[in-house]
């Protein structure tokens, strides 16, 4: 299996670290963002194929950050994470173009699984457009 | 308290209905009274007026016509002529003729000397001298008398009428015996009804005629004293027990004074008749409108006391639910602020995790307690995970949804919260849930609240040791799920079993319950179409019993 790049997008920073050094153990290319800003902003410089994007985040919340990552590159994959409570907030992602959503705390393997397909349908679209075009 | 409330309502209300119906009704019947009995009563005092006024014309008559005739005869006749026996016995024949009403005549003359008499007491009479009675001076001073009753030489009680004639060197008299029974009658025709009573008194209040009851002749009346009466006076006296109406007047030819009494009670017992039917008609009008404003008063308050409840009931959904909403929140802000430190834990342990397989980990002698040590970590922050969950689900679900709910696991989450408690208290929970229950469409969270109140209720019921069973099934017409779930605490006394329901009523001490519960509960079941009904007995337990409709 190919690597591929995943941007994590977390206010809380020990999570984030977290996540970030269990994914790269596993072989991932991971980067981090603290903030919907700062994501968007590395997504300007950087390629990234899936972004891992928590609901609530002061300031810009992870809607918004989710509708700003769609209108800027539509075809990278975002899973959201959220709490129970925000199941809803979840589904709305889903409406919004988010590939899937994980409840915090969340199982390192259910993640995993998740960024895969999510990946899967990043190149199944990729080729798809590349035919078209 | 609440009782306390309403009863002063109730008074408050029946005595101003009943002080505002009664007044008038009072009034009415006082000045309605006071009126007929004016009325009457004066009507009463004229018909006594005017008959003493008849009886006084009758007397005045009789004596004017017996004056009349013995002035005439004493006129036409000389002296010679009447002295002469057999003459005045022929004369005397004749005015008896036309009214039995004398005794005997005399002629007497200036000297007092009878010389002259016809009657039935010559013996007696004929030899006697008047010179020294009282009535012989009276009649030579006004020439004619009438004298008072009185017994004379006879001892009989009589009155007489004296005439004088002067003729040119003498004078005589002619004197005339008149029966007393003749006044007695005349008077006597004047008394009313089985208790009146008619007689004469003189000027010393003397009884001329004998009344009917008590007294006699010459002695003093068996009443007040009318002697000086001047013309007519008519009164209402009460002498003793009996009140007596009289009439007193004055015979016009002779100082006389004729009394009627009356008893009150015989010519205004109409009116006393009228004062008992106004009497007993007040009495039922009273009694009516007592009746009627306390019948409306108790509809007007039952009408009140319900929608009191109902209010209370609306208030009391209201407030639970906004309480709820704030719980909700509360929850679900808990659960997030443990949520995200537990997130970074798990995190952290699976990455100590991941670290165990390195290499260098392997070798080291611990491995086996790092191991352990993470394995605890993971299971315990799945248990706080655990929790948070379900205080997020039950922060989600406060707002009233409508979703596939299936019963068992709401019962079983349900349980999950108090399993602790009961097994503190020693309470065994049973479960004979139904494998084949379909699934109902309903709110879960709101039917846990009811299904959480109940298992409360059950587990304080209890106290310690006992055993909750739950039992859910489909019912036989099918379109409905049964929960039931009972207790072996002490059970409800009949007498509270209708009230269980109602807002505010509570067995457990004051603080511990607010009585809201089961009403809450009752409305919610309700609001999801279903019933809730309980069934106890003292000593037996309570078995509370719920029928969800499958569809909602």
């Amino acid at each position: 299996m190919e690597t591929f790049r995943i941007l994590i997008v977390d206010d809380e920073d020990d999570f984030r670290e977290a996540i970030m050094k269990r994914l790269r153990a596993r072989k991932m290319e991971v980067a981090g963002a603290n903030s919907g800003p700062k994501a968007l902003e590395m997504l300007d410089t950087e390629e990234f194929d899936v972004v891992v994007l928590d609901v609530k985040m002061p300031g810009m919340d992870g809607i918004e950050t989710l509708r700003a990552i769609k209108q800027k590159k539509p075809l990278v994959e975002v899973i959201m994470l959220t709490g129970h409570a925000s199941v809803e907030s979840g589904i709305q992602g889903m409406q919004l173009g988010a590939f899937d959503y994980v409840m915090k705390p969340v199982a390192l393997d259910d993640l995993m699984d998740k960024l895969r397909q999510a990946y899967e349908r990043r190149v199944l679209q990729l080729e798809y457009g590349r035919k078209n075009l | 308290m609440v009782d306390e409330k309403y009863r002063r309502f109730w008074w408050q209300i029946t005595l101003t209905k009943l002080l505002f119906s009664l007044l008038p009704l009072g009034l009415l019947v006082v000045v309605l009274y006071n009126h007929f009995s004016e009325a009457y009563t004066s009507k009463v005092l004229e018909a006594l007026r005017t008959l003493a006024i008849n009886r006084q014309g009758a007397l005045d008559l009789f004596l004017e016509e017996r004056i009349a005739q013995l002035v005439t005869l004493a006129n036409t006749n000389t002296l010679a002529q009447l002295t002469d026996e057999d003459y005045l016995n022929r004369v005397f024949n004749i005015v008896q003729s036309a009214s039995r009403s004398y005794i005997d005549l005399g002629i007497i003359d200036e000297h007092g000397d009878h010389l002259a008499y016809v009657g039935p007491y010559y013996n007696i009479l004929k030899g006697v001298n008047y010179r020294n009675e009282p009535w012989f001076d009276a009649v030579l001073n006004s020439g004619v008398h009438v004298s008072d009753v009185f017994l004379g030489f006879r001892k009989v009680p009589h009155f007489i009428i004296a005439v004088l004639v002067r003729e040119k060197q003498r004078s005589w008299i002619l004197r005339a015996t008149i029966d007393s029974n003749v006044l007695e009658n005349i008077v006597q025709a004047a008394h009313i009804g089985k208790s009146g009573d008619a007689y004469l008194v003189n000027r010393d209040n003397l009884l001329q005629t004998k009344p009917r009851f008590g007294g006699n002749l010459l002695e003093r009346p068996p009443g007040p004293d009318f002697s000086a009466t001047v013309g007519l006076r008519v009164e209402e006296i009460t002498a003793g027990a009996d009140p007596a109406l009289f009439a007193a007047i004055q015979i016009r030819t002779k100082r006389w004074v004729l009394v009627i009494r009356e008893d009150p009670r015989e010519p205004l017992a109409p009116l006393l008749r009228t004062k008992y039917l106004l009497g007993l008609l007040t009495l039922l009008g009273l009694s009516l409108i007592v009746i009627g404003s306390v019948y409306t008063t108790k509809k007007v308050l039952d009408r009140l006391i319900l929608s009191d409840l109902e209010k209370a009931k609306n208030d009391e959904v209201l407030l639970h639910e906004s309480k709820m909403a704030a719980l909700g929140k509360l929850a679900a802000g808990v659960a997030h602020e443990i949520n995200n430190p537990l997130a970074v834990i798990s995190e952290e342990a699976g990455w100590m995790k991941d670290l165990l397989q390195e290499d260098d980990v392997q070798a080291s002698p611990h491995l086996q307690e790092f191991q352990e040590s993470i394995k605890k970590i993971e299971y315990h922050a799945n248990r706080v995970k655990k929790v948070t969950h379900r205080l997020l689900g039950f922060a989600r679900r406060m707002e009233p949804t409508m979703e596939k709910v299936m019963i068992n696991a709401v019962l079983e989450e349900c349980v999950g919260f108090l399993e602790n408690e009961a097994r503190y208290r020693n309470i065994t929970i049973e479960k004979k849930l139904a494998d084949d229950l379909p699934t109902i469409a309903s709110d879960p969270s709101q039917l846990q609240q009811v299904f959480l109140n109940i298992l409360n209720n059950a587990i304080d019921a209890i106290g310690k040791d006992g055993t909750i069973t739950l039992k859910t099934f489909p019912e036989p017409e099918g379109d409905k799920v049964v929960v039931q779930i009972a207790d072996t605490g002490p059970g409800i006394p009949k007498e509270l079993l209708p009230k269980i329901f109602d807002p505010f009523f509570t067995t457990k001490e004051v603080g511990k319950g607010t009585g809201l519960g089961l009403s809450i509960s009752h409305s919610i079941v309700e609001k999801l179409g279903g019933s809730m009904s309980v069934d106890s007995e003292p000593g037996h337990g309570t078995t509370f019993t719920i029928a969800l409709p499958i569809k909602g």
